[in-house]
C-alpha cells in the first residue's frame, strides 16, 4: 500500500432528501446508501448485495432511478434525492398508488427487496405510464427478490399503470 | 465493503481536471458515472488515492450534428444515447446497443465515454463503435488528438488514453438509415454477454458492418461476413451462410459461461440472426 501523502480531507455536501435540505462532512468513499441508513437514519432503504446487482437499494437521484449502492455521497452534492421514505409525503400520509398497487396484488413476501422494486416501477411508469407486461420485465431487470417469483411484483406495477394484467401484453 | 480511502477531486472545467490529472499522475483515477469504477474500488481491486470527478463538467455532456458525424460527449449517459433523436437517426445501432447496457438503474449513471474508456472486452458499447467506425477525442495537458477505433482498442482493459489523458467526445461517422441490430446472448437478464453481434446494413444489402462482443481481448469486426454480405440479397439462407465465417480471426475466451469453441458458434449464429433483423428480413 502506498504511504497516505494526502491529507484525507471530509468533503462538504449539501443536498435535498425527501424534501428536506440536509449538509454533512462526509468521507469521500462514503457510499450514498450509507449516509441515507446511516447518516440520517433513512434504514428504509436497504442493500442487498456486494456488486450493485439486487436494486434493493435504489433511490430518485435528481428524478430518476439509481442503484445508491454504487453512487458516491459527493457526487450527490446539488442533488434532488428521493428515497422510499419520501415517496408517499406528497400525498400526506396516504400510499404512494404504487405503493398501494403493491399491497393490493400481494407483490412482497419478505418484503427486502421492496422499497428498491417501488422505486424503479415509480421511474419506470414515469417513462411510461402504460407499459406492457413484457416492458414492465425488462424496465425491472435490474431488481432482484428471492421470494415472491416476480409474478405478483410484475402485476402490482401493471395495476399501478392502471392496466388489467396483460391487456395490453 | 467500502473503497480504501481517497482524497476527492470535482473540477469544473476540463482543464482544471487535466491539471489535477496531471499533478497526480498514477495515483489519480478519473470517476465518470462509477458504474464500473465504484465496484472495482468496493471490491479493492485498485486503491487510487486521488479520485477526479468528471460530474460537474458540463462541457463533456451532450450530443451534437458535426456535418457527417454526430458528436457524443464522454459523460453522455447510456439512458441519453439510447433514447437521442440524432442517435436514433444517424446511428441506430448505438441506440440498440445502448439499450441492453445492464439495467436502467445503470444506464440512468454510465456513460458513453467511461464504458469506451473501460474497455471491457464483455462491455456492449466497444463493438457497435469499432462497426460504425467511431473516432475517439482524447485530450491531454499537451493537446488534444483523435484515434481511430481500430487503434483506441489495444487490449482487455487497455486503451489507447494515457495515464495523464481524458477521453473528451467520440465522433460517429453518420448511417443515416441504415438498419440496425444488438443481438446479446446472456446467463443473466442485466449483465454482460457471453457474445453479442452489432450489426447495422445499408439497404439489403449493400454494405454490411460487424462488430463482436467478447470475442477476444478487444471488440473484433466480422470483415469475412462483412465482405461476404457486400451486394448480396438479404435472404435467410445467404445470410447464414455469410455468417459461418463470422468466428474467423477470433480468439475468444474459455470461462465458467462458455467454452472458445461454444462462443465461436454462437458468433455464427447471432451473426445471421443480427444482420436478418438489421437487413428488416427477420
Ligand atoms: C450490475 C452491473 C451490470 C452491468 N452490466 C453491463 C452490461 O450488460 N453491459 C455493459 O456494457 N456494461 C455493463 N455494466 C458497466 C456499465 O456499462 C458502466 O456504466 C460502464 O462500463 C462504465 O461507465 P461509467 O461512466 O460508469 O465509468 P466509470 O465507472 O466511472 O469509469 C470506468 C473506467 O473508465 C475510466 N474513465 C471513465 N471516463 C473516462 C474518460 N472520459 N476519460 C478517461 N478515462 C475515463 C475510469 O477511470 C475507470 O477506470 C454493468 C455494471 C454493473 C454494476
Ligand atoms: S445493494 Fe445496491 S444493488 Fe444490491
Ligand atoms: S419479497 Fe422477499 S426478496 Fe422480494
Amino acid at each position: 500500500m502506498t504511504p497516505l501523502t494526502l491529507e484525507w480531507l471530509m468533503t462538504k455536501i449539501e443536498l435535498t432528501v425527501d424534501g428536506a435540505a440536509v449538509s454533512d462532512d462526509v468521507e469521500p468513499r462514503m457510499l450514498l446508501v450509507q449516509y441515507l441508513r446511516e447518516k440520517l437514519g433513512k434504514t428504509g432503504t436497504v442493500i442487498g448485495c456486494d456488486t450493485s446487482n439486487c436494486g434493493a437499494c435504489t433511490v430518485h437521484l435528481n428524478g430518476t432511478s439509481v442503484k445508491s449502492c454504487n453512487v458516491l455521497a459527493v457526487q450527490a452534492n446539488g442533488s434532488t434525492v428521493t428515497t422510499i421514505e419520501g415517496l408517499a409525503d406528497a400525498a400526506e400520509g396516504e400510499l404512494h398508488p404504487v405503493q398501494e398497487a403493491f399491497r393490493e396484488c400481494h407483490g412482497l413476501q419478505c418484503g427486502f427487496c421492496t422499497p428498491g422494486m417501488i422505486m424503479q416501477a415509480v421511474d419506470l411508469l414515469a417513462e411510461n405510464p402504460s407499459p406492457t407486461e413484457e416492458e414492465v420485465r425488462l424496465g425491472m431487470e435490474g431488481n432482484l427478490c428471492r421470494c415472491t417469483g416476480y409474478h405478483n411484483i410484475v402485476k402490482s406495477v401493471l395495476h399501478a399503470a392502471g392496466q388489467t394484467e396483460g391487456a395490453k401484453a | 465493503m467500502i473503497p480504501v480511502k481517497f482524497d476527492y477531486l470535482a473540477p469544473t472545467s476540463l482543464e482544471e481536471a487535466l491539471s489535477a490529472l496531471s499533478e497526480h499522475g498514477d495515483d489519480a483515477k478519473i470517476l465518470a458515472g462509477g458504474q464500473s469504477l465504484l465496484p472495482v474500488l468496493r471490491m479493492r481491486l485498485n486503491a487510487p488515492e486521488v479520485v477526479i470527478d468528471l460530474g460537474g463538467i458540463d462541457s463533456l455532456r451532450g450530443i451534437r450534428d458535426d456535418g457527417d458525424a454526430i458528436v457524443i460527449g464522454a459523460m453522455t449517459t447510456h439512458h441519453v444515447v439510447r433514447d437521442h433523436e440524432l442517435v436514433r437517426e444517424h446511428a441506430l445501432l448505438l441506440s440498440k446497443a445502448a439499450a441492453e447496457v445492464a439495467d436502467s438503474q445503470i444506464r440512468h449513471r454510465g456513460t458513453f465515454g467511461g464504458a469506451l474508456a473501460h474497455a471491457d472486452p464483455a462491455g456492449d458499447l466497444g463493438a457497435p463503435a469499432l462497426a460504425l467506425g467511431a473516432q475517439f477525442v482524447i485530450q491531454g495537458s499537451g493537446g488534444t488528438r483523435t484515434v481511430e477505433a481500430d487503434d483506441f482498442f489495444v487490449d482487455l482493459f487497455e486503451t489507447a488514453i494515457g495515464d495523464d489523458e481524458i477521453l473528451t467526445e467520440v465522433r460517429i461517422p453518420k448511417h443515416t438509415g441504415w438498419g440496425a441490430h444488438y443481438e446479446k446472448f446472456v446467463r443473466v437478464a442485466h449483465q454482460w454477454p457471453i457474445v453479442a453481434v452489432a450489426a447495422t446494413v445499408k439497404g439489403s444489402i449493400d454494405e454490411a458492418r460487424i462488430g463482436l462482443t467478447n470475442m477476444g481481448s478487444t471488440p473484433l469486426r466480422a470483415r469475412a461476413t462483412e465482405a461476404a454480405l457486400a451486394g448480396a440479397s438479404a435472404t435467410e439462407d445467404g445470410v447464414r451462410a455469410a455468417a459461418e465465417q463470422a468466428a474467423e480471426g477470433t480468439n475468444p475466451p474459455t470461462d465458467l459461461n462458455g467454452a472458445a469453441d461454444y462462443r465461436q458458434h454462437l458468433a455464427r449464429v447471432l451473426t445471421g440472426r443480427a444482420v436478418l433483423r438489421a437487413a428488416g428480413a427477420a
